[in-house]
């Protein structure tokens, strides 16, 4: 889930119009961009593609961090192509969002400045090789979680992202998940690398569908809206019965030793990440969160002069083309 | 005959090893998302490219090596790029000068390839001369836009020309390896490129408002191995190092 505690906005619109829109929605109509909308469902869903958008441009950090010491050609093209899909599908995102009336770069500021937020797994490090598939498998997997269900969400422009997003997710996860196999079937300091990312990356993946739904106070508006699928703790369960599994087949021990499949609920039990944690994270403090950002800020900052003299010569060319006609 | 082939091979295959490399070094770091998205779509096609070179390369060699050995177990004095490619990217104005000076040589060296003797390579050149067309398009474009765009970004577009201008004259300078090749026709003698080269470099930077160097200067010693500059190696130390920190596993 590249997007996490959005908060949603009660309306204050006439009544008449929220039921006959909430009717559309419950009808499973999709709502278009020109339709009438309650402004509390348009702030809301601003704030959910464009975390989701920042997500995908701040995902690209971690797997570039091993584009230029990824260990085979084959493996560098392959990475290369997933991190270009994220900053396309950044693209999509920041597409649907504009269709609400906010333009890219007021959200590009508004991440900038830290208004806006990310998915908080984007400010852990990836360490080994073994990170690039754990990435791909746990946090790609989690997404996929998320964004299979947001296919039918209600507002069109983000379905019809979500859609295309999600062909391109899943053989995001395929190929983490290979190179987890590769490195679980490989030499002593392989497995020792896999075995290692699992242990970082296990609870921050559960930290990506959010806190618990006890504690999670914008589901419920977001829910009836049709932006929001699933409660967190159902898509949680969902992810943690799929990875198990998984798990085992390439030998890695989940780091949890209150694991156990209860078969009354048939899924797992499973622990609860540290939530104190997860909110320092979103708060700024966690490992790679001042790194994320400079690095953003820095391209941005460094990137001006370029956008500059592009936008200058097309005023030239375009004053020139008036000058001829 | 296949010694000089194996080295023609390595010159195209390091080339597009290298200047990938330093092209996906931007990964995430881009002055706006569609070059983002850009750059590392000219990364994974030169990527591609050295698959086929090198694959070739290692085929052609006979002696149980793979694109991959050649690519991650090869040191400095066995790369066979440009000087040209191995210069760090600088500002993104550096980047693009750089690969518009490369892809300008690049296009015409895989059109020569394209009716090659040796038809593995024609097949190569064929797939790839259509990756060069754009890759050509692109950087032009840049050049021209940021070169005619505000005060800044000409004059860090001229910095860049200036300083990358002297690594140019490497691409056309014929050695024994090029006469031979010439000779069975299987590649082009790479002086023959020089005019149409010259030719298209002067419409865009005449379209870019920038001002060729007034020096024939060429840095050599790349493509023969004989003297890298000193960036090469740090690049291979970052690129190879799971290869050779784990050396025999499968990755």
């Amino acid at each position: 889930m590249y997007a996490q505690m959005v908060k949603s906005e009660a309306s204050k619109d006439d009544p008449d119009k929220l039921a006959a829109f909430q009717a559309r929605i419950d009808a499973g109509d999709k709502i278009e961009p020109k339709d009438w909308m309650p402004a509390g469902y348009r702030k809301t869903l601003i704030r959910q593609i464009g975390q989701h958008a920042h997500s995908e441009i701040v995902g690209q950090l971690p797997e570039g961090n091993w584009i230029t010491r990824a260990p085979t050609l084959e493996r560098k093209a392959i990475l290369l192509a997933k991190v270009q899909d994220e900053a396309g599908h950044g693209l999509y995102l920041y597409c649907a969002a504009e269709t609400l009336g906010v333009s890219r770069d007021e959200l590009t500021e508004m991440l900038l400045d830290g208004r806006m937020k990310y998915s908080s797994i984007f400010n852990y490090p990836t360490l080994t090789w073994a990170d690039m598939g754990a990435v791909g498998w746990l946090v790609d997997g989690a997404a996929i979680m998320n964004q299979v269900p947001l296919q039918r969400t209600s507002f069109g422009p983000y379905s019809r992202a979500m859609i295309r997003i999600c062909k391109e997710e899943s053989f995001h996860q395929r190929q983490g998940y290979d190179i987890m196999m590769k490195m679980c079937q490989g030499t002593d300091a392989q497995k020792r690398m896999a075995q290692d990312a699992m242990n970082r990356f296990w609870y921050p993946a559960l930290m990506m569908f959010g806190p618990s739904d006890k504690d999670s106070v914008h589901s419920a508006q977001s829910m009836t809206w049709k932006i929001k699928m699933n409660t967190n703790d159902e898509l949680r369960q969902k992810f943690v019965d799929q990875t198990v599994p998984q798990a085992e087949y390439l030998g890695l021990t989940i780091p949890d030793p209150d694991l156990v499949w209860n078969d009354d609920k048939g899924g797992y039990d499973f622990s609860e990440p540290d939530w104190s944690e997860f909110f320092d994270v979103i708060q700024g403090n966690g490992p790679c969160n001042t790194e994320r950002l400079a690095a953003r800020n820095k391209a941005w900052d460094d990137g001006a002069w370029v956008r500059d003299g592009l936008m200058a010569h097309a005023e030239k060319r375009a004053a020139r083309k008036v000058a001829a006609e | 005959m296949r010694d000089a082939l194996f080295e023609f091979l390595c010159r195209m295959g390091d080339n597009t090893l290298v200047l990938g490399h330093r092209v996906s070094e931007w990964c995430g770091h881009a002055p706006v998302l569609e070059e983002d998205i850009a750059l590392a779509n000219t990364a994974l096609d030169l990527i591609g490219q050295t698959q086929m070179w090198l694959g070739l390369a290692a085929e052609v060699e006979g002696a149980d090596r793979s694109a991959d050995d050649l690519a991650m177990l090869r040191d400095v004095w066995d790369f066979r790029n440009l000087l040209l490619v191995e210069q760090p990217n600088g500002d993104f104005g550096q980047t693009m000068m750089r690969q518009f000076l490369f892809d300008a040589w690049h296009l015409l060296m895989l059109q020569a390839l394209t009716d090659s003797t040796d038809t593995r390579i024609a097949a190569i050149a064929a797939k790839a001369v259509k990756e060069a067309q754009y890759h050509l398009e692109r950087s032009a474009d840049t050049v021209i836009g940021l070169g005619d765009g505000t005060a800044e970004s000409h004059r860090r577009m001229q910095a860049a020309l200036d300083l990358l201008w002297p690594y140019v004259g490497e691409m056309f300078v014929a050695d024994a390896v090029d006469d031979s090749l010439c000779a069975a026709g299987i590649a082009p003698d790479p002086a023959t490129l020089r005019a149409a080269y010259e030719a298209r470099i002067q419409t865009v930077m005449a379209e870019a408002t920038l001002t060729l160097p007034d020096t024939g200067f060429a840095h050599q010693g790349g493509r023969t191995g004989r003297q890298h500059s000193e960036h090469l190696g740090h690049l291979l130390t970052q690129m190879q190092w799971l290869q050779r920190a784990y050396p025999g596993a499968t990755w």
